[in-house]
């Protein structure tokens, strides 16, 4: 496993514009390969503005933010979207799915995308394979749901269809922002469950926003981005 | 990383879309069958339009204006100012290097169909199309001294059949005061159609037009009878005009000049391509103004797609969010955009290319076999494909408009998802 910090920010500013304030302002943040760490964070707290410089869409003002090895926030353009192509792993809050692919081949999609996760995929026996497996692994029967539309599953059922998606090909981190919002009660934790059972048998690390705190407990470690941002409000 | 795979999500994606992509295909199909329609029907009329006389070397008549001359010899519009007489005809008729001469008489009608007055040597040298010769639908040409041959026009719209006997009127007009109606002429001959004025006349002999005007222009034709009209020279005083034949084409700039500065009698030879190129000069505008009018629809269905795909372009922030969050960089989202755009009016393009021509390859037999217009182009041809080609590539030209969009609001948006 890369042994190193699947995340490290140091003294990382960041505003959206020159002149407006600055939203982000952390002076240090550190998520250990392999580590699943909870991150309080109540809408306006900054964690999308996080999740933005940690995946690589947005660079920060000042300073320096290190993922899986790879110092994100100095690389072109161009790398930082292939490196998080091979490398990272995506959850959203919903809507996760290409709304015009079945539920097989948006769990397939990040493999098409990067050669680094077919050869994962290829060594676990194929692409196809992987994503069935994974599907299996997060309770959806793949010979029933492989062909369905995203339109055709639940809410749950989507979201796991995207944490499959996140996880094929063994990304080295999975950010999840806000998963579970949309689920109720139970659906929530038995998605948290597998999610989190997942990340540990893959090896990924794992960052997990919400502002739920009551989620926190599950983790190996919860933080509080409010308190940590010096910009929040 | 590899490759993009832009084509095959652009696909999907349209597809997801697939009740606004069809209207939107629909219009773009529907503007280039209009466009195409519009440019055959264009080239169609150009080319007839050409065609109507070929293989004349000079048309000669009385010195008036070339077009003037050749709108009335050959279209039959308008009419001479003036005549030439019987001895200047002959006298060119049998100039060196002049090869054959078919004198025409005009000034009669039948029912709005001019009456040409000539002999069976117009039958055998008028050309159209190239070198295609007047051929006889049923019947036979000109014998007795009242026979008359009749354009396929003249026999549809007339409902005319061969035995048949018609009466001609003096003067152009359709309804006239006038009738020869003591020499009615018997239909012994109707041509194939051949899309040229050729099918709007009614074909008599010189001697014939001579023999009802023997009692004056304006009177009732004569009462002599045919044994007695036979006896008499009926070989007229004047023509209209007349076309001539030259062994040697390159003869006739010379033999033109002659004529034109001929002392006896103000006359004027026109070589037919020249006069015809000035003449369609003038039809043209119109012509030019009817493309313009199609282009601007294609234009609109260009402009229907891109409203199309503005349209969608919130709803489909998401998708981007998600195709960014997979790696897609947002050079990718612009060629998502703009392949669509190119695709829908790729598709619009080649749906109504082929509709233009499976009409034209159902409507061809027909149109040749009622009007003798002779389509040549019923596959597509290059200028088909280039013209996909433009559509395609304007639209993707328009599709940067959208792209743009996208790519600023994947820039935005980063990973958030905006619902």
């Amino acid at each position: 496993m890369n042994q190193a910090p699947a995340i490290s920010l140091e003294g990382v500013r960041f505003a959206y514009k020159r002149s407006a304030p600055v939203v982000l302002d952390l002076d240090e943040f550190r998520v250990e390969a392999g580590e699943r760490v909870f991150l309080k964070g109540a809408s306006g707290s900054g964690k999308s503005t996080l999740l933005g410089l940690i995946a690589g869409v947005m660079t920060p003002d000042e300073g320096r933010i290190d993922v899986l090895g790879s110092p994100v926030s100095t690389l072109s353009g161009g790398k930082r979207d292939a490196f998080r192509a091979e490398r990272l792993g995506v959850i959203f809050q919903m809507f996760n799915l290409l709304p015009y692919m079945p539920a097989g081949a948006n769990v397939m999609l990040p493999t098409r995308f990067s050669a680094r996760r077919r050869k994962a995929c290829a060594e676990a026996g194929g692409a196809e394979k992987e994503a069935r497996r994974l599907m299996a692994r997060l309770q959806l029967d793949p010979d029933r749901y492989w062909s369905s539309p995203p339109t055709a599953l639940s809410v749950g059922q989507q979201q796991r269809v995207a944490a499959a998606r996140a996880l094929i090909g063994k990304p080295g981190l999975v950010l999840a922002d806000e998963p579970t919002s949309a689920l109720d009660a139970d659906a929530r934790d038995a998605f948290l469950s597998l999610l989190i059972e997942e990340c540990t048998a893959s090896g990924a690390a794992l960052l997990f926003v919400s502002h739920d705190g009551s989620l926190a407990d599950r983790f190996d470690r919860a933080l509080d981005l409010s308190q940590m941002n010096g910009a929040a409000t | 990383m590899t490759r993009f795979p832009i084509l095959s999500l652009a696909i999907r994606s349209i597809a997801n879309r697939r009740g606004t992509a069809l209207l939107t295909i629909l219009t773009v199909a529907i503007a280039m069958t209009l466009f195409l329609g519009v440019e055959k029907v264009r080239h169609g009329a150009r080319a007839s339009f050409e065609n109507t006389i070929s293989g004349t070397d000079l048309i000669v008549g009385a010195r008036s204006s070339p077009v003037n001359l050749l709108l009335y010899s050959i279209f039959h519009i308008g009419d001479a100012t003036n005549n030439i007489t019987w001895e200047t005809y002959q006298q060119i008729a049998n100039a060196p290097g002049v090869a054959w001469t078919v004198p025409i008489s005009l000034g009669d009608s039948h029912a709005g169909f001019r009456v040409v007055g000539t002999d069976n040597r117009y039958f055998e040298h008028y050309r159209y199309a190239g070198r295609r010769q007047l051929e006889f639908a049923e019947g036979r040409p000109l014998d007795a001294l009242f026979d008359t041959v009749i354009g396929a026009s003249v026999a549809r719209e007339l409902g005319y059949s061969l035995g048949q006997e018609i009466v001609v009127a003096h003067g152009t007009g359709r309804v006239s005061f006038v009738e020869h109606d003591n020499n009615p002429f018997e239909i012994v001959g109707i041509l194939s159609p051949t899309g040229t004025p050729v099918d709007r006349s009614v074909f008599v002999s010189l001697e014939a037009i001579e023999a009802i005007h023997l009692e004056g222009p304006t009177g009732a034709g004569t009462t002599l009878s045919v044994e007695e009209l036979l006896a008499m020279d009926l070989s007229p005083d004047q023509i209209t005009a007349f076309l001539v034949g030259l062994e040697t084409p390159v003869a006739a700039l010379r033999l033109q000049r002659q004529i034109n500065t001929y002392r006896v009698e103000p006359l004027q030879a026109i070589i037919p391509g020249v006069a015809l190129s000035q003449l369609w000069s003038v039809v043209g505008v119109a012509e030019r103004t009817l493309a313009a009018v199609a282009a601007f629809v294609v234009l609109m269905g260009l402009i229907c797609i891109l409203t199309a795909i503005l349209t969608s372009l919130n709803e489909r922030r998401r998708e981007m969010a998600i195709l960014r969050a997979l790696g897609a960089r947002p050079g990718h989202i612009f060629t998502l955009m703009v392949s669509e755009s190119a695709l829908l009016a790729f598709t619009g393009a080649v749906i109504g290319t082929g509709l233009t021509y499976g009409v034209l390859a159902a409507g061809a037999p027909v149109l040749e076999q009622q009007y003798g217009v002779h389509l040549t182009e019923t596959l597509p041809g290059l200028f088909d494909l280039s013209l996909i080609g433009l559509v395609t590539g304007a639209s993707a030209i328009l599709g940067f408009i959208p792209a743009w969009a996208a790519f600023r609001n994947s820039l935005a948006d980063g990973m958030t998802i905006r619902t």
